[in-house]
């Protein structure tokens, strides 16, 4: 299809290799193997190809149809034209990695501003280049603490406020007979002070989500001594988006920070692809997962930038990297190096602010319902819980009857809370929808 | 042609994009979680386009030139992709909508995971990893639950071949197994041997890439398989190379029981200049309960047109677990779907027969000049040697940089590290001859300046905007990040 090969060209080809065939190029591939059959739907054009994935697409009914009160780790925001033009750049999106840094300053000079970005925002002194997302990024950072301690500590202490998909994901990569994973079984209601007492001399880190999956906004310096004191370190994961308002984490003594990257232009596109971020303190750079680009001059003391301590990675390293990851999400960090250049300062507080505002008068009116009140009292950032009349899978299903794309059943990820909808609200969501949301939500009570 | 920071761009007050007035009632935000200063660039949007622009312009890319990076399958990513994977149903679905709103999404899936299983014969797929090294996780996890289930808890050893991409060494230790290394024999294969000698009731598996990143078939790779089963270990296969093979032999046929597809690599997914990737995992009949979760099924069968199947996720019986967050790459399965679904089986069976076409062209024109340590038909690409004894002076390194003159990204060099200065050159199937034969000119040039004049080479590239890297300043100053200038030294 794409292959731009002339009768003329493949008869001089294979003469000039000396063969008499296209398929003779394959006499190394045993013969009962060659060529199979595969069942696969005829060959579309490219105006068939389109018009059958519109097709496709239109059987969604998305955030851009309904009004949407859903987050639990993925966010419906405006992403200003610009981005997604810079994305198109087609000299950023078909290159590849940046072994060459002669011919890939672009892509350099990006991931360097990135790294910028992330370390202005969260504090901290180093970020890599990019992970693959919230969860893995979380895992990372847990396998990090496990190398910096050469696995002479052997726990890892996770909140039960963190995001499900990411202890899962923990679980998966670090689980094994010589690594402890707890404190997932704690009552989530319980605030951070409730991790202290797990705390030993065997805990490489603990991890936790700010603001966490309820939406709940803690200050986590007393945690942070509690775990320094026996000699662990603290990871924290983080929404970059709340950061423009909230304090980085490096004031409560954070030593890794991770997060999920997808609040900062990137699309929803049905949970993927999306950012990871992860960052620490200098002391910890070596041990740190994936690509890192640093500052340096070309030989005639240009200023320009590299892949540097590449001495940690599979590609180097093999059996002793410090992580198996190579490619990781490039696009992806351009997108939010671009969000966050476009919004800038002011840009960034306004989306914080109106998402705070949006969050703290949905929440307001719908604890005035009969039968509605809000799980938590701690302070909150753009997401909470509220505790419902019926189970939160009927509100939901009553919802979108409504035309309203609802909140996470909890139950879904916490058993035992069938009662209690987290709700996500951001810049894009409308006080026409919230009411709209509110009325539904009270005609519910009374039906 | 340095294009400065965008921090050092910053003017205090101006701004690139404004949002609306808040329009409910304001609240106070609590003061004990204010961050007292925000240091972020503050420019304007036209300031951050040219920025961005400019920079991207600094950039080889498949779009601008030849860029023959061995191992990596840098095609041409048709532009149908980047509107199919942008349809608003698409980029606008919620992970984790309720299923009935998002059937679009999940049918995609379903398909895209039959059409990966049908190309790489395999009962089972998951799309969820997020790319090639973590699809190699998935599959060593799965051998490493497979054995547990079995009883065989001391399987904890994995045969690597000498010529592996560093990831399969590194997923393998993540995983806590031990690597165990495997040399090549003298035409390029996996040394028989030395594999028969490591196959005790200790192995947990072997990985193997076929075609090998020599760009080699391996010839004994039915033997191979057998011996590795018949030790009760597991095969995985590294599809880094699948480009070699669509239509051409199936790994599942061969005997693979695990395989990585690279949907960057072989489907036509942008490389993004670093990611995103897609490195779903197809798996044979008897591991399809391992893969992790969720994966998409048919919940309800449908009846007929008028009545489609209801999709679902599922996590399967034995699932070693989840990845990552929600479902994989989603917009990069768009992306994959739609290029599968322009080619067909004839189509694909095309592509690879091309881009073997295209790498054996390619070496046949310069095996004489440079040497070519396995000198075989190749696949899909060839390894050959940077060197040449009669001026030991010159390097790979100094070919790469000074092919850069042309207008050309170099071939991957020093990989695989068992040729000596190796260049590893893959020009894939969407390359026309007269751009191969500018290649090929280029690179006897080279060779002809190596011998003659090699100051050429040693202070190459000459043309592009910028000179030869520091690398080694990099890694000892270390500056890894920028602030506002007002913020420096502060």
């Amino acid at each position: 299809m794409y292959h731009p090969h002339t009768d003329s060209d493949r008869e001089e080809m294979l003469a000039a290799i000396g063969v008499k065939s296209l398929e003779e190029l394959f006499d190394g591939v045993p013969k009962e193997f060659r060529f199979p059959a595969m069942d696969l739907p005829p060959a579309h054009t490219e105006m068939e190809v389109w018009e059958e994935l519109s097709r496709i697409a239109s059987a969604n009914d998305t955030v851009a149809d309904l009004p949407s009160f859903l987050g639990a780790g993925a966010y419906n925001h405006y992403t200003p034209a610009a981005v997604d033009s810079i994305l198109r750049r087609s000299e950023f999106y078909t290159a590849y990695t940046p072994y060459q840094p002669e011919i890939s300053q672009g892509t350099l000079q990006a991931i360097f501003e990135y790294q910028s970005h992330i370390v202005n925002l969260t504090g901290m002194d180093v970020s890599n280049a990019s992970h693959y997302d919230g969860a893995t990024a979380a895992a990372e950072a847990v396998n990090m603490a496990r190398v910096i301690f050469r696995s002479k500590r052997k726990k890892a202490i996770l909140s039960p406020a963190l995001h499900p998909h990411y202890r899962e994901t923990i679980d998966t990569y670090i689980k094994s007979a010589d690594f402890e994973i707890i404190g997932e079984d704690l009552d989530p209601a319980l605030g951070p002070e409730a991790l202290i007492d797990l705390i030993d001399e065997d805990t490489a880190v603990v991890v936790v989500q700010y603001p966490d999956f309820f939406g709940r906004i803690y200050d986590f310096s007393k945690l942070a001594e509690a775990v320094h004191q026996a000699g662990g370190l603290l990871a924290v994961s983080v929404n970059p988006m709340t950061l423009s308002l909230l304090k980085p984490p490096s004031e409560f003594g954070a030593d890794i920070v991770s997060g999920e990257g997808q609040s900062l232009g990137i699309p929803l596109s049905y949970g993927g692809p999306y950012l990871g971020i992860l960052a620490t303190k200098n002391e910890y750079v070596r041990s740190l997962a994936g690509r890192i680009v640093g500052e340096t001059e070309d030989k005639e003391g240009t200023r320009g930038y590299v892949l540097t301590l590449s001495t940690r990675e599979q590609h180097i390293k093999r059996e002793r990297a410090s992580s198996n990851i190579c490619t990781n999400q490039g696009l992806m960090a351009l997108a939010a190096t671009v969000y966050i250049s476009l919004l800038g300062k002011q840009g960034l507080k306004e989306v914080g602010n109106l998402c705070y505002q949006k969050a703290h008068y949905a929440a307001s009116e719908i604890s005035k319902l009969d039968g509605y009140s809000l799980w938590s009292s701690e302070p909150f950032f753009h997401e909470f819980v509220i505790k419902t009349p019926k189970p939160a899978k009927e509100i939901n299903e009553i919802l979108l009857e409504n035309g309203i794309i609802g909140g996470f059943d909890l139950s879904r990820s916490y058993p035992g809370m069938e009662d209690y909808l987290l709700i996500a609200v951001t810049e894009t969501n409308s006080r026409e929808e919230i009411e709209a949301l509110i009325d539904v939500l009270s005609e519910v009570k009374h039906g | 042609m340095v294009e400065k920071v965008i921090y050092d761009k910053s003017s205090e007050g101006r701004r690139g994009v404004q949002f609306p007035q808040p329009d409910v009632p304001l609240v106070e935000f609590p003061a004990a979680f204010t961050r007292r200063d925000l240091p972020l660039p503050e420019v304007n949007e036209l300031e951050v386009i040219r920025h961005f622009t400019r920079l991207s312009q600094l950039n080889h890319s498949i779009d601008t030139g030849f860029y023959p990076l061995g191992s990596c399958t840098m095609k041409y990513n048709p532009k149908i992709n980047e509107e199919t994977a942008r349809l608003a149903g698409f980029a606008k679905a919620h992970p984790l909508q309720p299923e009935e709103t998002v059937q679009g999404s999940l049918m995609l899936m379903y398909h895209l995971q039959d059409f990966l299983a049908e190309i790489g014969g395999f009962a089972g797929v998951t799309l969820q990893p997020a790319a090639g090294a973590q699809g190699e996780l998935t599959g060593v996890m799965i051998i490493q639950k497979f054995h547990y289930k079995q009883g065989q808890t001391q399987r904890n050893k994995i045969l690597i071949p000498d010529s592996a991409h560093g990831t399969n060494p590194a997923t393998s230790a993540m995983s806590g197994l031990k690597v165990v290394e495997i040399p090549s024999d003298e035409r390029g294969n996996v040394d028989l041997e030395a594999l028969k000698a490591e196959c005790d009731d200790t192995l947990a598996g072997f990985m193997l890439t076929n075609p090998n990143t020599l760009g080699l078939f391996e010839e004994h790779v039915r033997e191979v398989i057998e011996v590795v089963h018949a030790a009760g270990g597991l095969v995985y296969g590294d599809g880094a190379n699948m480009n070699a093979l669509l239509g051409i032999a199936r790994p599942g046929d061969l005997g693979f029981d695990i395989l990585h597809y690279n949907l960057h690599k072989t489907f036509t997914t942008p490389h993004g200049g670093g990611g995103p990737g897609s490195g779903p995992v197809g798996v044979a009949e008897h591991l399809v309960d391992y893969l992790p979760g969720p994966v998409v099924a048919v919940i309800e069968e449908g009846n007929g047109e008028d009545e489609p199947p209801l999709y679902g996720l599922v996590t399967p019986k034995h699932s070693i677990g989840r990845m990552k967050s929600f479902h994989g790459h989603f917009a990069m399965h768009v992306r994959a779907f739609t290029y599968i679904l322009m080619h067909g089986e004839e189509g694909l069976r095309d592509v690879s027969k091309h881009a073997v076409l295209n790498a054996n062209y390619l070496m046949v024109k310069l095996k004489d000049t440079y040497r070519l340590p396995y000198d075989r038909s190749c696949m899909h690409e060839f390894v050959l040697e940077g060197r040449w004894p009669e001026v030991p002076d010159v390097h790979a390194l100094d070919i790469a940089k000074r092919l850069m003159d042309f207008g050309m990204h170099p071939p991957t060099n020093y990989f695989p590290l068992i040729v000596r200065e190796a260049l590893m050159i893959e020009p894939t199937e969407t390359e026309t001859k007269e751009v191969l034969d500018q290649f090929v000119d280029a690179m006897l040039q080279i060779a002809k300046e190596a011998h003659e004049s090699p100051e050429i080479l040693k202070d190459a590239p000459h043309t592009t905007p910028f000179k030869r890297m520091d690398e080694v300043k990099a890694a000892k100053s270390l500056v890894l990040c920028c602030g506002l200038p007002e913020n420096i030294g502060a």
